[in-house]
């Protein structure tokens, strides 16, 4: 099953690396990992997705939880929540192309924030699977290029992550 | 210099309160082993390092040992550590002295051995340049540490040095090291010293107590069981909860069983202890834990050389773990009551509560299941040939226990000596029986026993080793003569890797695929060329006389070369990948082939 874990971290040199580290070391499924620093600047917080039996996906929270520099740990998979990625996707385009990508931009409420004569670079935020859908939807051969953020995600309701 | 006992009895004083005071980061380096009662630091000095190294010469209360090999070093820290429960420390410079260190910073972590590792490095403005003796201390030592540091600002030194101790000792105890640039501890510049005082960290708080509705439960089962075991590892050890251990087991009346780093928690002359279980264990200790129904799992974490197939794991069981490391729990078996906490409260708890419900001597007696065991025991899995002309590794494990009179400490190095040695000499205290379980790394044993004879200098040390292991850190002669240590190195030379000859003799067709150790040294003239008297002995009727002569020199190391069997296996076994109840027994035995 996907499990969608929000960590907050020491901001610490290297702290990173622990996480990224301990996935490696003992074989766990990672699928992506962003991390910030929050509002307290003594903190980063990382989301990260991981996919897995039962088992394993409790074993890789009470390993994250073990790092020292682990503040606090939240499965967001456990209960109703919200997650959102950002897409920045470069396409070609060219005269027929300029105007479906255009209404394809519209349908899915992404924008184009950057335009050359044959391109196009569009940013689009949502949960994964629209990015996907988008992607999707570009007429074949079009895409330049595709950047992914990977999901950040919180909790729905009044309770917060905090420490 | 000679270390005598009244150095080495007490915990070093502290210093006047030095609050205050101009310190370089140097001298906080080594105010901060001051506060933190350090005894011995074991090192080796090198560019990064030598500022600290300056500080040091002056001090007095922390008594540096010279290794000869940063490995020995790092062993020699945790031999110290795990037979007095104390912090080891350990001193080395940058580059090859950190990545010497990484082999005993491991044994230690997959141990859980509280140790802190302080290491040079170079100047923080050339971090990242490829400089001279430059390596990333930091990123190397991540998979094998509790926890790293990297200071960059003098003003951290002695908080971060706080810290490393705390987390090094507190819940489950590990290996922390702190990585010093070259210009923290410049002695120039120096910075009033302010000492920390206690820490707490927001991201770290260890499990003290176990949660009593856990504990009801586990008591609850306690009470039903109709084949109880209890089955006790190096938590049991590194809590110092033997004590709690010996009284619920006594206060229940069940059968006890440990893994490799457990033994010596509860007596193993005990007639209620069935022996080490595992790979290597004892057929009732094995037989035990596959027909059991209430497994009591203490401080102990489910390693694949105890429970063989996993699929075949105490298959009738209800299973309490109790582990200071929520991680340990549930992590290979699924557990029915886990209990998070250190090992002493809630056995003591559960003493408390098994009294109320089973005052003593209303308790059932188990007879069918210790009839049972009696009956597994008759078989005598550890026997071997006892006429042999050839002197036999078990023999030799066992004169060495009569010789001692089981008063000793015994450190080992990696391989059949090994086993030998835990299935022959039973200990009957915590802290006496000094292996690398985890990592299993050949060259622990000599350097570990250092580290013991410094703690206890009055005390019968020795190290049991094999040809093979002893040559991995035998440099570390020369830091023995030069501090005066007078153990007792028992060779038993087989003239092969033996565990690795054993595996290709049953595995691999006899096939002895580079498990000959050729060209071995003479290791008689060896130990006197290192200034210590050597010993050879090849014959049975010779070895008891031998050892007494070996451990009446009470002021020398005295190197036991014994010619052992070169083809003695170490039995009963389960090869991996088995379950607990298909064990191999001795060819000798009838009925060898047990599954």
């Amino acid at each position: 099953m996907r499990h969608i874990i929000a960590v907050l971290l020491e901001n610490e040199a290297g702290a990173l690396s622990r996480v990224a580290g301990l996935f490696s070391a003992r074989g766990y499924n990672i699928e992506s990992l962003t991390v910030a620093p929050t509002d307290d600047p003594t903190l980063s917080r990382m989301t990260l997705v991981t996919t897995g039996h039962d088992d394993v996906v409790e074993q890789i929270k009470k390993q994250l939880n073990k790092l020292i520099d682990t503040v606090k740990l939240l499965d967001l998979s456990e209960g109703p929540h919200i997650e959102r990625e950002m897409m920045l996707i470069k396409v070609r385009a060219e005269r027929a192309d300029r105007e479906e990508l255009k209404r394809l931009t519209e349908i899915f409420r992404a924008k184009i924030i950057d335009v050359t004569d044959t391109s196009y670079v569009i940013e689009l935020t949502g949960a994964s699977k629209k990015l996907d859908a988008f992607i999707d939807a570009v007429p074949e051969g079009l895409i330049v290029e595709v950047v992914r953020s990977g999901p950040t995600g919180i909790a729905r309701g009044e309770k917060g992550l905090s420490v | 210099m000679t270390v005598t006992g009244a150095q080495t009895e007490t915990v070093a004083p502290r210093r006047p309160d030095r609050r205050g005071v101009e310190l370089s980061g140097a001298e906080i380096v080594v105010q901060a082993l001051v506060d933190e009662g350090v005894e011995f630091v074991f090192g080796y000095p090198g560019g990064a390092v030598l500022h600290i190294y300056d500080a040091l010469f002056r001090e007095e209360t922390v008594k540096h040992i010279l290794v000869r090999h940063e490995q020995g070093a790092t062993h020699a820290a945790d031999g110290y550590a795990r037979a007095t429960g104390k912090c080891g420390v350990c001193l080395v410079t940058s580059g090859p002295g950190a990545t010497n260190a990484v082999t005993g910073i491991a044994t230690a972590f997959m141990d859980s051995i509280p140790m802190v590792i302080l290491t040079g490095q170079v100047p923080t403005p050339v971090i990242g340049s490829d400089a001279f003796q430059e390596v990333d201390t930091v990123g190397i030592t991540r998979p094998c540490v509790k926890h790293n540091f990297l200071v960059k600002d003098v003003r951290d030194l002695a908080t971060t040095i706080r810290k490393a101790f705390y987390i090094a000792t507190t819940g489950r105890p590990g290996p922390v090291v702190v990585d010093i640039p070259k210009d923290v501890t410049d002695p120039n510049i120096k910075i009033p010293y302010d000492e920390p005082g206690e820490i707490t960290l927001r991201s770290y708080h260890p499990v003290i107590k176990g949660h009593p509705g856990q504990i009801r439960r586990a008591v609850d089962l306690l009470r039903q069981a109709k084949r109880p075991i209890f089955y006790t590892g190096g938590g049991v050890v590194l809590g110092d909860a033997s004590e709690q251990l010996t009284e619920l087991v006594r206060a229940t009346g069940f059968p006890i069983t440990s893994t490799l780093m457990g033994l010596g928690a509860f007596p193993m002359t005990d007639p209620q202890f069935i022996g080490m279980l595992g790979m290597h264990g004892t057929y009732e200790a094995n037989m035990a834990m596959h027909e059991t129904d209430v497994l009591i799992a203490i401080g102990a974490r489910f390693d694949d050389r105890v429970t063989g197939k996993i699929e075949h794991f105490c298959p009738h069981a209800q299973i309490i773990h109790v582990d200071v490391d929520p991680s340990s729990i549930s992590k290979t078996v699924k557990v029915h009551v886990p209990i998070v906490g250190q090992v002493g409260n809630v056995l003591a708890e559960m003493l408390k509560l098994y009294r109320q419900q089973v005052p003593a001597g209303t308790g059932t007696p188990l007879t069918d299941w210790w009839a049972q065991i009696a009956e597994w025991r008759a078989r005598d899995c550890l026997a071997y040939d006892r006429n042999s002309a050839a002197i036999k590794p078990q023999f030799a494990v066992e004169t060495l226990y009569k010789v001692t009179s089981g008063d000793l400490y015994l450190t080992s190095d990696v391989g059949q000596h090994q086993m030998f040695a835990a299935q022959f000499y039973p200990f009957d205290k915590p802290r006496r029986w000094i292996n690398s379980g985890g990592l299993g790394t050949m060259g622990f044993g000599l350097p570990a026993a250092m580290g013991v004879q410094l703690a206890f200098p009055d005390a019968q040390v020795a190290c049991i080793s094999g040809e093979a292991s002893i040559l991995m850190c035998i440099q570390e002669l020369a830091t023995c003569l030069q501090y005066g240590l007078p153990l007792k190195i028992i060779l038993l030379n087989n003239g092969y890797m033996g565990m690795v000859r054993q595996w290709q003799e049953f595995f691999y067709e006899s096939r002895y695929s580079h498990s000959y150790v050729d060209a071995l040294p003479d290791f008689v003239k060896l130990a006197e060329s290192f200034g210590h008297v050597g010993m050879r002995v090849d014959r049975p009727a010779d070895l008891e006389a031998a050892m007494n002569e070996a451990f009446a020199m009470r002021d020398r190391l005295v190197f036991m070369d014994v010619i052992v069997d070169p083809t003695e296996n170490v039995y009963p076994m389960i090869a991996a990948g088995k379950g607990q109840h298909e064990m191999h027994l001795a060819p000798s035995h009838a009925d060898r082939e047990l599954a």
